[in-house]
């Protein structure tokens, strides 16, 4: 029996892992120490803070000093950019189906916007020919996009920056992707990697950054010093040590989630394509992470869709919402060509590790019917 | 019981209108229109009033969704504004959007979603007669917006509720406190929602968007008196800003953009008997050739005495000052609302 709506949208935020809340606890309670203090009830706290940082690091395939937590992926991507741009000449780069949190970072600092293709991946050609102009200091393209779940060739990306820009630093933002990849040696080559604690079972408003040996970077957030100077500010114990233990589960489990879950989705999107005429899938399916399926209906409008699955217990997402809780149209659907009437009947669905078979039965048995009734068919 | 969706702005009216509808035992969901995605001051589409819009939907216990109708509102609302000023003509966008988008594209929304009806926190009152929908102005005279629903026809009057149409303002504010609304003390809306005061107002809303062009300013004669700084922020009968040499106070009798010509009259000069109409909307049954009607051509002007005549043109029994072009012009049986046009 299923308790309560059916939740297909984890690419927004997927419930903490009872491992995380666990850990968790004991630094809301007990061991509520601040870390940067010189007393017993401190050490504590600096011990767990520590501890923690090893347990993330080894997730991450970085070494401890390397990682610099913070309190998000927003808060990541802005350090990573903003902070190399302050600390050298040249611009920022990334590419047009950027999460906001990269995108509008770079935009804001009057960097440069490359086009992807038609499967969202970046164009070469322009990523050559800017980098070839010089005048280059980071280039950020994301490992997996939030909304179409499109795998970026990140290995390729490093070979052309190293190639073409030598002394630029690349970014990934990799919030998407730790729940369903194997980041750490996706990433291996990677300067600066972001993720996001709630993204894979931990809580909300706790990140990290990963900062290679020999990156230059500024903080953006000036304080106290904590974090090596590189962000100040109290640490989230707690939340650090959940997230931390949130890795360590995911990084246990990710192969059988995802062939489980990837399983589930292949249910799910093969089988809505075959039951709703002119369904479209959006992305190449063997280039996407597990958890995601990103659909097209033609003459469908996202907004009406989505108010008739809530009504039917579906929780859904068009894939980017703004801050009224409106669904914008998607910056990262235009940038892939598709037509501003295509892409407004866009249904994002993104599994994560807790679906379930019965998930995908309410879903498949709810979404043909309402896509159906919205055509008037 | 019905099924009913309410235009929720974050204001006191329509938080009020959900409160009452789920009174009267309907089934109630609430949806605010983000309608304009620039800045506002405080307008109807600002985080903000989403954000009152969604908390006062909690406080009811209703669902509460956000519906993105910028690229309408840009299409049907913004874009005639500024390309109506551009000419030299005085649009109301309050009409249009009501027009186009409280009572068009959101009722079809509505419609296709399953609900019986939509409802707003307009002050106007839609009554049933027969088989047949009228209506009627607010029951609170100084807040009543019969004027800017004048367009409304049979086919949305039938799915339309307006719940506190036959409350006055101080009353719709009394519920809201009595319910613990948040929005019980909200101020009322102002002004084009989508222009900020804080920032120019209408002049840099504009001047953005279009070339503003200096103009002369001529007498009746046609000898030049002054000049203006931009033609297309000149609306009949304004007279702010236009002088006729004398001491007599002079206004603006009409405008041309295409010679950057405005021609400044007395007071005199400035009324007139006829005025023409075009696109003219019925609530019902048109009005006959003839038929003595009420006009109001603005949201808080007063009634005039008329006289219809078919193909549109009002002859007013007293002389009246001159109608920007592009106004609504609301007609009026008593408190019921006939039609509306635009004034030529």
């Amino acid at each position: 029996m299923t308790v309560g709506p059916v939740y297909l949208d984890h690419a927004a935020t997927t419930p903490m892992r009872p491992e995380a809340v666990a850990a968790m606890l004991p630094y809301l309670i007990e061991h509520f120490g601040n870390p940067s203090g010189s007393h017993s009830v401190a050490r504590r706290a600096k011990q767990a803070l520590e501890d923690a940082r090893d347990e993330a690091a080894a997730a991450l395939g970085c070494r401890p000093r390397e990682l610099v937590f913070t309190a998000g992926g927003t808060e990541s991507d802005n350090l990573a950019i903003a902070g190399v741009i302050s600390r050298r000449a040249g611009r920022a780069v990334c590419a047009e189906s950027e999460h906001h949190g990269v995108l509008h970072t770079v935009t804001a600092l009057g960097g440069v916007v490359v086009p992807v293709d038609a499967m969202g991946l970046i164009d070469f050609d322009a990523l050559s020919s800017v980098l070839a102009h010089g005048d280059v200091a980071v280039v950020s393209v994301m490992l997996a996009n939030n909304e179409t779940g499109m795998i970026q060739p990140l290995e390729r990306v490093i070979h052309e920056v190293r190639r073409v820009a030598p002394d630029a630093v690349v970014h990934t933002d990799a919030v998407q992707a730790f729940l369903w990849l194997d980041v750490a040696t996706m990433a291996a080559d990677v300067d600066l990697v972001a993720i996001s604690g709630h993204k894979f079972g931990g809580p909300k408003g706790v990140g990290a950054l990963v900062v290679r040996e020999g990156t230059l970077l500024a903080p953006t957030i000036h304080g106290g010093g904590q974090e090596s100077d590189r962000r100040s500010g109290t640490h989230n114990l707690a939340g650090i040590v959940a997230m931390a233990a949130a890795m360590t589960a995911t990084v246990a489990q990710r192969t059988a989630t995802v062939a489980r879950v990837g399983g589930l989705r292949d249910r799910l999107v093969d089988s809505l394509l075959t039951n709703i005429p002119d369904a479209i899938e959006t992305g190449d399916r063997s280039q996407k992470i597990a958890g995601n399926a990103h659909l097209r209906f033609p003459g469908v409008e996202s907004e009406s869709l989505l108010f008739l699955l809530d009504e039917a217990g579906i929780c859904a997402s068009a894939g980017s919402a703004c801050a009224s809780g409106a669904i914008e149209p998607s910056h990262v659907l235009t940038a892939m060509g598709i037509s501003d009437d295509e892409a407004r009947g866009s249904l994002r669905l993104s599994l994560g590790s807790t679906t379930t078979d019965e998930d995908i039965d309410l879903a498949l048995k709810a979404i043909p019917d309402v896509v159906s009734r919205l055509r008037g068919t | 019981m019905a099924r009913v969706l309410v235009g929720m702005s974050g204001g006191v009216d329509s938080s009020v209108a959900a409160a009452l509808l789920l009174e009267q035992g309907h089934a109630v969901v609430g949806a605010t229109m983000k309608l304009w995605g620039g800045t506002s001051d405080s307008g109807c589409c600002s985080v903000a009033d989403v954000e009152d819009a969604r908390r006062v939907a909690q406080q009811l216990g209703i669902a509460h969704h956000v519906f993105n109708f910028t690229e309408d509102f840009d299409r049907h609302v913004v874009d005639p504004y500024v390309a109506a000023h551009a000419v030299g003509r005085t649009p109301n966008p309050c009409v249009e959007c009501n027009r186009h988008l409280k009572f068009d594209r959101f009722l079809q929304r509505a419609e296709q979603l399953g609900f019986d009806a939509v409802a707003t926190g307009h002050h106007a009152r839609v009554v049933p007669v027969g088989d047949r929908w009228e209506l009627r102005r607010g029951a609170d005279a100084a807040k009543d917006q019969s004027y800017v629903l004048s367009m409304l026809t049979q086919r949305e009057l039938a799915s339309v509720r307006l719940p506190v149409g036959d409350m006055d303002k101080a009353e719709v504010r009394r519920r809201a406190a009595a319910t613990g609304l948040r929005t019980a003390d909200k101020p009322d809306s102002q002004d084009v929602c989508f222009i900020l005061a804080t920032d120019g107002g209408r002049t840099t809303f504009l001047g953005d968007r279009i070339p503003l062009h200096p103009g002369r300013v001529v007498d009746t004669s046609g000898a030049e008196v002054g000049r203006v700084d931009a033609v297309e922020l000149v609306t009949v009968g304004q007279r702010r800003g236009i002088t006729g040499g004398g001491r007599e106070r002079r206004y603006a009798i009409s405008v041309d953009t295409a010679t950057a010509t405005v021609v400044a009259g007395t007071d005199d000069e400035l009324q007139t008997r006829n005025l023409v109409v075009s696109d003219l909307t019925w609530t019902d049954q048109p009005s006959s050739d003839g038929d003595e009607v009420l006009v109001q051509t603005s949201a808080h002007g007063s009634p005039m005495g008329a006289t219809f005549a078919a193909g549109g043109t009002l002859h007013f029994v007293e002389p009246q000052r001159l109608v920007a072009p592009g106004q609504t012009v609301a007609l009026y049986a008593g408190d019921r609302v006939l039609g509306a046009g635009i004034a030529v």
